[in-house]
């Protein structure tokens, strides 16, 4: 009796050990979320001077209406949405069918290019042969900088490839060839519709990768017009370039602006990682499911 | 005699001819299958194995009407140049340094949340954590980075006056050689290490709940149990991560380090990577900065190669 009320009572420290913890695992992840939030909306002198903790005080949309008149940001958002979207699509397109031929076990050459394909993941050119390759290609200054080099990533290419080789029954393809169906028809009609869950995980993860990819633009990209939304966000969030030439001109402006240029800085943190924000419960719930599929064994 | 010969030439012959056929054959069948993947064959070559053949520039002046192999060969002359220089020994610290910190701290870390999520049996509590320790994971490096620049701004950041109410003074966590790293390496924490977890959970979720059970009849607490069951659940996946993360030892993430460099803290943040970008991209030292890429590659590789091979001889675990 005695043994098992104070096993409950090990038990129950524990379970307290862990609610303790787990709460501040929470608040340290959290709060500087929320934080941000709150204080991009908050009268930039009540933030910086510790005033604002846990609700938003004297609330106005100053920052938030000053990105509205910058045109960078329209710019560099318009941008990578665009690189974002034609990229993932070229990434899909390359990766997925090259993954159902991996995943073939009658195609010959599989282990030879499989190893072809790995190799890269340990052995690469480095930045300066790449660079002048890029510049060989006349694509520095170009969107397809964006979109064409490394369009295959070879970590999603492997996860794509176990999932078809686990996933689509060896019968179907059996049955299905009896029929006559050919590789392109079974893809088609048979593996990608079967395969919607690695499908999603991969475009998601191209996805992001698009969205905040910042060193193809630092590297490649010299125009102005063809900057992408992290560039700008540098810019005003690390170079203090904040809209000195924005709404209003002249000194006095220039002033003002400087004033609220944190304020302005959280707007811009917010603005520029919405999308995901918005995207992210919806697609959390395939967050294990991708990870599953690509720890299984290839 | 001859006939004998001849009757082997015949055979060989034909057996040439048989195995030519069916490589022929695989082909006509499989050319829808060549189809899908010379796309992405072609990108590789291109992206990945062209500038593989470049490296040689490592060994040539670069001479750009005669493109990147074309210049004339000058030998180990740019790595010379690269070890003598004075900064090599500083680049060599501030990397190793900086990798190891992120390796030591961070490493674990992943692995304690995933065990201590693992403990959480109240389902709806368990969701809201991981949701919330997934998010920052997908916030830009530029974003993460002007985060930390205004939080931690010494006279407008919040943690800045938390600091300074608490008498500490004026610190300027961004702009100090003493904290650099370490601002570098929590924050890299804050930002991946639930995302890192994910891989641990799913590993802990495929232990068979017999094993459970029967340490609970053995009379192991909760700890003893996550020590003698989800611990060595784990061992395979924590091997091959280190072995990965090893590997990658001087390839010190350039991005988060180029934003985070500034005037004050560049004597411990300037590391092989963002040294490499400013010789070669910003000053055209194009053989110079691939000289030193490549050093940088090799031993990286080394170091995978070292790890893995040990990890192999004894934990039987590796990447091949």
């Amino acid at each position: 009796m005695v043994l098992l009320s104070k096993k409950s009572l090990g038990d129950l420290c524990f379970d307290l050990a862990v609610i303790v913890l787990c709460t501040f695992v929470f608040l340290i992840v959290a709060y500087p979320l929320y934080f941000v939030i709150i204080a991009s909306i908050s009268d930039s002198t009540l933030v910086s001077t510790g005033q604002v903790t846990l609700f938003p005080k004297n609330i106005s949309f100053f920052g938030y209406k000053e990105i509205f008149h910058d045109a960078r940001i329209w710019t560099g958002y318009k941008n990578t949405v665009v690189y974002t979207f034609v990229g993932t699509a070229v990434n899909l397109l390359f990766t997925l069918p090259a993954a159902y031929v991996l995943s073939r076990p009658e195609f010959r050459a599989r282990r030879f290019l499989m190893f072809v394909f790995v190799l890269t993941l340990f052995f690469n050119g480095g930045l300066i042969p790449t660079y002048l390759l890029m510049k060989g290609l006349h694509m520095t200054d170009t969107m397809w900088v964006f979109i064409f080099p490394f369009c295959v990533n070879v970590f999603n290419l492997i996860i794509t490839r176990s999932f078809f080789e686990h996933s689509i029954p060896r019968e179907l393809h059996e049955a299905a060839s009896m029929d006559g169906c050919s590789h392109f028809k079974f893809f088609i009609k048979v593996a990608l519709p079967l395969s919607k869950a690695v499908v999603s995980v991969i475009g998601l993860y191209y996805l992001v990768g698009h969205w905040n990819d910042f060193f193809t633009a630092l590297v490649y990209i010299r125009s102005n017009d063809l900057q992408p939304l992290q560039i700008v966000l540098r810019d005003i969030l690390l170079s203090n370039q904040v809209f000195s030439q924005g709404a209003g001109s002249g000194g006095a402006a220039g002033g003002y602006a400087q004033q609220y240029a944190d304020q302005i800085k959280y707007a811009v943190i917010i603005v520029s990682t919405l999308p995901i924000l918005i995207v992210y419960p919806f697609i959390q719930k395939y967050f294990e499911k991708g990870v599953m599929i690509g720890s299984v064994k290839g | 005699m001859i006939s004998q010969t001849k009757k082997i030439n015949k055979n060989t012959i034909q057996l040439k001819t048989v195995k030519k056929e069916t490589v022929l054959g695989t082909l006509k069948r499989d050319y829808q299958l060549w189809i899908m993947i010379v796309p992405a064959i072609i990108v590789i070559v291109i992206f990945n194995y062209i500038p593989m053949y470049g490296i040689q520039l490592a060994f040539r002046d670069y001479d750009f009407t005669k493109g990147l192999t074309g210049g004339e060969w000058r030998g180990l002359f740019y790595f010379k140049q690269f070890f003598d220089s004075y900064l090599f020994a500083d680049l060599m610290k501030n990397t190793i340094f900086i990798s190891l910190a992120t390796i030591i701290l961070g490493f674990p870390a992943p692995i304690i949340l995933a065990l201590l999520l693992n403990q959480v049996k109240w389902k709806r509590a368990k969701k809201t954590l991981q949701t919330t320790v997934y998010l920052p994971h997908f916030i830009s490096i530029v974003v993460m980075v002007g985060l930390l620049n205004v939080l931690l701004s010494p006279n407008t950041g919040i943690i800045g006056y938390i600091l300074t109410a608490a008498g500490f003074g004026d610190v300027n966590l961004l702009g100090s050689t003493k904290t650099f790293v370490g601002v570098y390496v929590l924050s890299d924490i804050w930002q991946h290490c639930g995302w890192n977890s994910i891989i641990y959970l799913a590993a802990l979720s495929t232990v068979d709940p017999q094993l459970y059970d029967s340490s609970k009849i053995d009379g192991a607490n909760r700890w003893q149990t996550i020590r003698h069951v989800d611990i060595p659940a784990l061992i395979p996946t924590i091997v091959i991560l280190f072995v990965l993360g090893m590997g990658n030892v001087l390839g010190t993430g350039f991005e988060k380090v180029f934003l985070m460099q500034n005037a004050l803290n560049l004597p411990v943040s300037e590391v092989i990577s963002t040294y490499v970008y400013k010789i070669g991209i910003i000053s055209n030292q194009f053989s110079y900065s691939a000289a030193i890429g490549l050093f940088n590659t090799v031993i990286n590789f080394v170091f995978l190669y070292v790890v893995n091979a040990l990890s192999r001889k004894y934990s039987d675990i590796s990447l091949w």
